[in-house]
């Protein structure tokens, strides 16, 4: 499998997605954002970080760049387009994704390991997890808390275009374990095709039982499928 | 010609820096302060002589980038 990482002057996770991809023999492309082109690819993948320092809005400056308008063109075409953290703030500043991500109900940047539950298994990113399974992530964001309009997100319930929401440990789902205020406790959404993912969660930071665990290995394996 | 932009979060977004701010206030004995929303500010000069002219492009900017209109509002003025 084909696949290409967007790198922004801020991006700072690019390379921890690049490991995870090559421990699982994608063919991988960094691509900087000045570029024009995109080389072949099944996957593209916005990293975390810190685009642009987060100016003006996080992700606005970025969801401009050169390299976009080649990513929202693939994205149109049925390419899967992963965006994590920063990058699925990019996401809907582009448009490509639905909402909003404020900033954190506390105001604090929060940086910790968190717990998700699977809620749709069935699309190309999570077919490797079952549902319900309650899975170990890392959080490391200011602005994770995702907000819409009250009928898309009745559509993103309906529809089942939820994958991920912040749980915890034994998988219950309240206001306590909701680390940033995000909408129904929401980590991640799809659009309606289910091509595009965006999840405030870092599955590149758990691919390895030896360092924090490996939940997060079978999101990239999943595309394999 | 130059304009100015106030942007602010739409009235049922939840303004928790803003929240702050008013709570800080209030605790300095401001005990009058009612309410409190935190907002941005964009100064613009444009090379364009025709004012509607440089409004629509000043919208324009607002529109494609200055501002998220999901929780967004803004305003212009000319200075």
């Amino acid at each position: 499998m084909n696949s290409s990482i967007i790198v922004f002057p801020g991006s700072n996770c690019d390379r921890d997605i690049s490991d995870a991809l090559e421990k699982l023999k994608f063919k991988n492309t960094m691509v900087w954002h000045k570029d024009t082109t995109l080389p072949k690819s099944d996957l593209i993948i916005v990293p975390g970080g810190f685009s642009y320092g987060d100016y003006l809005r996080s992700g606005a400056i970025a969801a401009k760049s050169n390299i976009l308008n080649e990513v929202i063109k693939s994205a149109n075409d049925g390419c899967l387009i992963l965006g994590i953290c920063n990058g699925f703030q990019i996401l809907t500043e582009t448009g490509l994704l639905k909402g909003v991500l404020l900033r954190n109900k506390n105001l604090k940047f929060i940086g910790k390991d968190i717990y998700v539950k699977t809620i749709n298994t069935d699309n190309k990113f999570c077919n490797k997890y079952k549902k319900d399974q309650v899975l170990k992530f890392n959080i490391a964001h200011n602005e994770g808390n995702y907000f819409t309009n009250s009928d898309h997100l009745k559509e993103l319930e309906d529809k089942n275009l939820i994958p991920f929401k912040y749980c915890d440990k034994e998988g219950n789902m309240h206001e306590e374990n909701n680390p940033n205020g995000s909408l129904n406790n929401i980590a991640g959404i799809f659009n309606d095709k289910k091509n595009i993912l965006g999840m405030m969660p870092h599955p590149e930071r758990m691919i390895d039982q030896m360092i924090s665990g490996n939940d997060g290995a079978n999101l990239f394996s999943s595309l394999l499928n | 010609m130059k304009f100015t932009i106030k942007v602010t979060l739409k009235k049922d977004v939840l303004d928790p820096q803003g929240k702050v701010v008013q709570q800080t206030l209030q605790n300095m004995g401001m005990d009058t302060l009612k309410s409190l929303r935190q907002g941005k500010y964009f100064e613009i000069e444009i090379n364009e002589n025709n004012e509607s002219k440089a409004k629509y492009k000043v919208e324009d900017m607002c529109k494609k980038l200055l501002v998220n209109l999901i929780i967004e509002d803004f305003e212009i003025s000319k200075i």
